[in-house]
């Protein structure tokens, strides 16, 4: 049977337990569990470390690593950084959405795949930068990045 | 006498080590102009009109959050420093419903009259509840603002009225966070906080869902601190100013908070608590804080005591409702009587009926409500 | 085993490695070098090596700066000088294993330079390639030459003696020291790190905090992640030393959560300082306690301000707060705090290792020592390069960065980031320091160095860098929230064709309030960018206004498409690529676009055959062009095939 949210969050909720100031890595871990932050998620959290959902969800909206949808298989970062920018970063974003026929944020219907732009990888001597599941594909071209996609 | 010597607008003022640049100016009678601060809240410094100009500092410190020093020498009305203070508020204004804040025809307009310039009702100040107590008004007012150059972008929200005791109509809002921040740092609560970031920002709950389903207790005291129209009271919002205040103990307990009342044609139109005094500070409760109007001009509230005559409850005065339990506590024996006090009564009433009881019947069997 | 036995120990085995009679083969194991496929270059490697039986040492090393080389390997071969080799692919790297570990033959065609002692014949000594010739390497010492997951590695290269020299003086003669290189802060601000630390060692109380603020937000710079992917232990060694000088009893590193190798690197290095007695209480023996924790930022750029931060560290939401009070009299958990950017830990520990003059014999009369900056956009060697401060600003691109790729003209070099500005051609002999810069209307920033050459738009960029700002402003303060919001309305107006006159006018009046009201240096310097641009390409905004003309073609609705009906071959290839059916034609008749549909992708451009060159893009003009497909009237150009057709039946 499958474990429930609160069964799988209980060994990161409890070694943290009233600990206001670790709120962030906790919401680290538990997005690395479940993917996402389930609206059930913010309330076990809540009850473990003292603090309110609402809170936590102006934490966690605050930071954009944490997502509320649960997301695709596989998550595909393109950089939007200057370096990439300048290299025509803006284009391979719009090839990748248009081949995946999702827009950048979104998550495909087959729940295969999840599209964000990201500020910075630090990889901008190889700009434009691309990366798929820690992944990460430098000097990307339109038909490179196509290319890419087709290995998932 | 203070303990710091510092001069702000060339006046010399003395205060106290850890009063803030904005105290002392308040403390020597020296306006500048705030919406993010609060006497009850830590300095927030996100409205960035208290910007002052202080001599061997960098930039324009916010005088709420800078700690008054020995020599300060502080300069708060500049021609560059209200420059910048229009500048400001002018942006705050873009996002928030302003054609009659910058109309010379405001004071001669009321809420029904044909409005010359086509505003949009919603967008008249003269129609927004807190018309006339608005400190953002206030505020323009005193910066004065002539018109907004900027494109206006309101944010097109609906207003939350899922709750029966106040309203929320974010369109108002100006992000100063005293709403957030009292929740947090005075009640403890946390029930809103700022969602999102950037320009996305807004008080709310979690998900935005209603504040049932988060751990607000409508206290109301988001209500109270919210500077514009944002947050307001349901049952006053078309009410207007009151005629006069006065000021009371809250009747629902024991506590004794003391509360001003608003009235209005001999009606309660609002009750807010006080700050000034060793009780409540400012604080309340949902039963003080919305639950007295309603009560007190409610058709059903018992206004007399009632004396039960042939079966029926008829009205009667204090001195004949006294009268009749005299007369028939005398009937009992002193240990056939025991006393039950209400948690709703002040602490000098409680004291008043066990010693009454301890006194005139003799024994230790008095009680009160809150035990049961 | 004490320290001093660690440290012979460590010595010896480096000088055992280095003299070793196996083969040691270096592989650049940094981001950059996996992003470029460094990690399948490795895998070949290790087969090569098993295939012909050959034993040798593998170092998996950070980034020595040469990006645009990777994947890079140096080999030493036993009695040659070490070779390093660039731009490896899986199938060179195998011919060269081969043919150098087994035939002896260097292969000098894949060759970028040798390193150290000797030389190869046809290859260049690597410290006289340009690229490398005006670096004087201090924060980046071992980066690419050490293996960074090894800590004797470290201290066999002086690691840690700078310490130990540190910790032979009193607490205010390591500030003195400081003081007196000149040292200042490498995140951007510029502020004497010096001054810092005496104000938070003169705070009394026993807790005091020390962070070192690994959040490189700026995107475009990258010398943070590389340090830490490279030599975690020099900036280590740096916050030990500032702990000491300052009194504090914990610190943090509070790293962007989008370098998880550096974080892997931090979290090793620090179990192996653990082991050593380099963290934690009495270190080394001595007085100093000292216990350090990574934090994982979560994704805010704004968590570069070190309120902001420390917010964060709090668990808070990372908004600033007023200052005063600094941090230095209250900062995280209300204690005096100091926070450092990790170049600035690294040049720390490089100070100590030797001293306060050394280092102050580099660069200008007020900005002491070197910097690194990253070099990437439109430059042919991009990559991590540290200058000492007063280079000029031309030297850098064209010495070092090779000029511009393929050629074309320089535009604008873009320093620090969203919080910095463009510097135009005008400016290419200006000494790179904290003060010129700002001066010039940009700033250094933490060493951003982004090239655009003639396609780049400088309103578009004005715009890019504004809707970054927008998007990551915490929303606290109206100036920043609001104003930022204006501008960039503003200037996506302008940059759609709808702008007007007045427009600048308001850009500069939003752009001085917000940056002398906002609360902090985010909205404080957002507007640089677009008062740069505004002083320096203040006609391109007037073109776009009143021309609605973009002349670097870069701004989508202000361009368009055209078939050169001379030129077209009605090939198919972009009617047949076109994404919105926006192409009308037919084979053998000119392609027509239709401009109500056609939605500026530019992919007809992209994929009509070099030879043909059909397709053009222009601003603010019209090309006639036939209401109809009409039969191609011009000549076929040579071909070597009908290579036409068959990328249209290949697509």
């Amino acid at each position: 049977m499958e474990k429930s949210i609160r069964e799988r969050l209980l060994p990161i909720l409890e070694a943290n337990q009233g600990h206001k100031e670790s709120l962030i890595p906790v919401l680290q871990k538990v997005q690395g569990e479940l993917g996402y932050l389930p609206e059930e998620s913010l309330s076990e959290i809540a009850h473990f470390l003292g603090l309110s959902s609402s809170e936590i969800f102006g934490v966690a909206s605050f930071y954009a690593q944490f997502r509320f949808e649960r997301q695709g298989e596989h998550t595909i970062k393109v950089c939007q950084g200057t370096a990439c920018h300048v290299r025509g970063a803006k284009r391979i974003m719009e090839a990748v959405a248009q081949e995946l026929n999702v827009e950048p944020g979104g998550t495909t219907a087959d729940y295969k795949f999840s599209l964000e732009q990201v500020a910075c990888f630090g990889c901008c001597a190889l700009a434009p930068v691309l990366v798929i599941d820690g992944q990460v594909h430098g000097r990307m071209t339109t038909s490179g990045a196509r290319k890419v996609l087709e290995d998932y | 006498m203070g303990e710091i010597t510092l001069t702000i607008d060339g006046q010399e003022i003395e205060v106290d080590t850890g009063v803030t640049v904005l105290g002392a100016a308040q403390q020597a009678g020296i306006y500048i102009p705030t919406l993010c601060y609060h006497p009850d809240l830590t300095p927030y410094g996100a409205c960035r009109l208290c910007l002052v100009e202080i001599e061997n500092m960098r930039g324009l410190p916010a005088s709420c959050a800078t700690p008054a020093t020995n020599g300060m020498v502080v300069r708060t009305k500049t021609p560059q420093l209200q420059e910048f203070r229009r500048g400001v508020l002018e942006l705050m204004l873009s996002e928030h419903p302003h054609p009659c804040l910058t109309c010379w025809r405001r004071e001669r307009c009321g809420p029904f009259d044909i409005c010359l310039r086509s505003v949009d009702i919603t967008q008249r100040c003269v129609t927004c509840p807190k018309n006339g107590t608005c400190e953002l008004q206030e505020v323009v007012d005193y910066i004065g603002i002539e018109n907004v150059e900027l494109p206006s972008t309101l944010r097109g929200l609906p207003i939350d009225r899922e709750n029966p005791f106040f309203e929320r109509d974010y369109n108002l809002c100006i992000l100063c966070g005293r709403c957030v921040r009292v929740c947090q740092e005075v009640r403890g609560v946390g029930a809103i906080a700022f969602t999102s970031r950037g320009s996305e920002t807004l008080p709310g709950t979690a998900f935005g869902h209603a504040l049932r389903d988060s751990d607000c207790r409508y206290c109301g005291a988001c209500v109270d601190v919210c500077p514009t129209g944002a947050l307001i009271e349901r049952r006053r919002k078309y009410e207007g100013l009151p005629d006069t205040r006065v000021t009371t103990t809250c009747p629902y307990c024991g506590v004794g908070c003391q509360l001003e009342l608003e009235l209005k044609d001999g009606h309660i139109m609002e009750v807010l608590p006080l700050r000034d005094n060793d009780v409540n500070h400012g604080q309340a409760c949902v039963k003080g804080r919305f639950g007295i109007t309603e009560v007190v001009h409610h058709p059903d509230r018992l206004t007399t005591p009632l004396i039960k005559k042939n079966g029926k409850f008829e009205g009667a005065t204090w001195d004949e409702a006294l009268e009749l339990i005299a007369s028939k506590l005398s009937g009992f024996k002193k240990n056939e009587v025991v006393v039950i006090s209400s948690a709703k009564c002040t602490n000098e009433d409680n004291y008043v009926v066990q010693k009454f009881t301890r006194t005139g019947f003799g024994h230790n069997n008095v009680d009160h409500c809150a035990r049961l | 085993m004490t320290f001093d036995e660690r440290r012979k120990q460590a010595i010896s085995d480096w000088e055992a490695l280095q003299q070793s009679d196996k083969p040691h083969i270096l592989v650049g194991m940094a981001t950059c070098g996996r992003a470029a496929g460094a990690a399948a270059v490795l895998a070949t490697i290790k087969e090569e090596l098993a295939r012909l039986g050959i034993e040798a040492l593998i170092t998996e090393v950070g980034c020595i700066g040469m990006c645009y080389a990777e994947p890079l390997v140096d080999i030493i071969k036993p009695g040659r000088p070490r070779i390093s080799y660039g731009n490896l692919t899986p199938e060179t790297v195998k011919q060269l294993i081969e043919e150098y570990l087994v035939n002896d033959n260097p292969r000098p065609d894949l060759a970028m330079g040798t390193i150290g002692e000797g030389s190869v014949e046809g290859i260049p000594e690597l410290a006289e390639l340009p690229i490398m010739k005006p670096q004087v390497r201090i924060s980046l010492r071992n980066c690419g030459h050490i293996d960074p997951a090894d800590i004797n590695q470290y201290i066999a290269n002086g690691g840690y003696s700078g310490l130990i020299r540190a910790l032979k003086m009193t607490q205010k003669e390591v500030i003195d020291e400081v003081s007196k290189s000149g040292l200042r802060g490498r995140g951007g601000a510029g502020a004497f790190t010096g001054f810092k630390w005496e104000r938070l060692w003169e705070q009394p109380g026993d807790v005091k905090y020390l962070i070192c603020n690994a959040d490189e937000g700026d995107p475009g710079a990258f010398m943070d992640r590389s340090l830490l992917e490279g030599d975690p232990h020099s900036v280590l060694e740096g916050m030990l030393i500032g702990a000491y000088a300052t009194g504090s009893s914990h610190g943090y590193i509070y790293c962007r959560a989008e370098y998880p190798l550096a974080i892997q690197r931090l979290e090793t290095a620090l179990k192996q300082m653990e082991e050593y007695n380099l963290i934690g209480d009495n270190i080394l023996g001595t007085d100093l306690s000292f216990n350090l924790e990574i934090k994982e930022g979560a994704g805010a750029f704004v968590c570069g301000e070190e309120t902001a931060l420390m917010m964060s560290i709090e668990g808070k939401r990372g908004m600033p707060r007023p200052r005063p009070p600094f941090p230095a009299q209250s900062g995280l958990w209300g204690k005096p705090s100091n926070v450092n950017n990790v170049e600035t830990w690294a040049n720390v520990s490089a100070i100590f290792q030797r001293d306060a003059e050394w280092y102050a014999q580099y660069g200008t009369e007020s900005s002491k020592g070197t910097k690194t900056f990253a070099l990437a956009g439109k430059v042919v060697r991009t990559g991590l390069v540290e200058v000492p401060m007063g280079i000029t600003v031309g030297d850098i691109i064209y010495e070092v960065g090779g000029g511009i790729v393929n050629n074309k003209e320089f535009r604008a070099v873009l320093t620090g980031g969203p919080s910095g500005g463009c510097l135009p051609a005008s400016k290419l002999n200006l000494p790179v320091d904290y003060d010129s810069l700002t001066q010039a209307g940009t700033i250094m920033g933490s060493g951003g160095f982004v090239v655009a050459d003639e396609d780049t738009c400088m309103v578009d960029m004005a715009r890019y860098f504004l809707s970054f700002t927008q998007d990551e402003s915490c929303g606290k303060c109206v100036p920043c929230r609001v104003g930022t919001r204006h501008m960039l309305d503003i200037l996506e107006r302008i940059t759609r064709g709808e702008g007007q006159p007045s427009d600048i006018d308001l850009l500069e009046r939003l752009a001085t309030t917000i940056k002398s009201t906002s609360l902090c240096q985010l909205g404080g310097t957002a507007p640089n960018p677009v008062l740069t641009t505004l002083r320096y390409f203040r006609e391109e905004y007037e073109e776009h206004i009143v021309e609605k003309r973009c002349r670097a073609l870069a701004c989508t609705e202000l361009i368009k498409f055209f078939i050169l009906p001379d030129k077209c071959q009605g090939c198919m290839i972009c009617l047949r690529n076109c994404p919105v059916d926006a192409i009308i034609g037919d084979r053998r008749m000119v392609h027509i676009v239709d401009q109500e549909k056609c939605i500026k992708c530019g992919t007809c451009m992209d994929v009509c055959p070099d030879r043909f060159s059909a397709v053009v893009k222009v601003s603010a003009e019209e090309i006639e062009v036939p209401s109809e497909p009409i039969p191609v009237t011009a000549s076929r150009p040579a071909t070597k095939k009908e290579d036409a057709g068959e990328t249209a039946t290949n697509d």
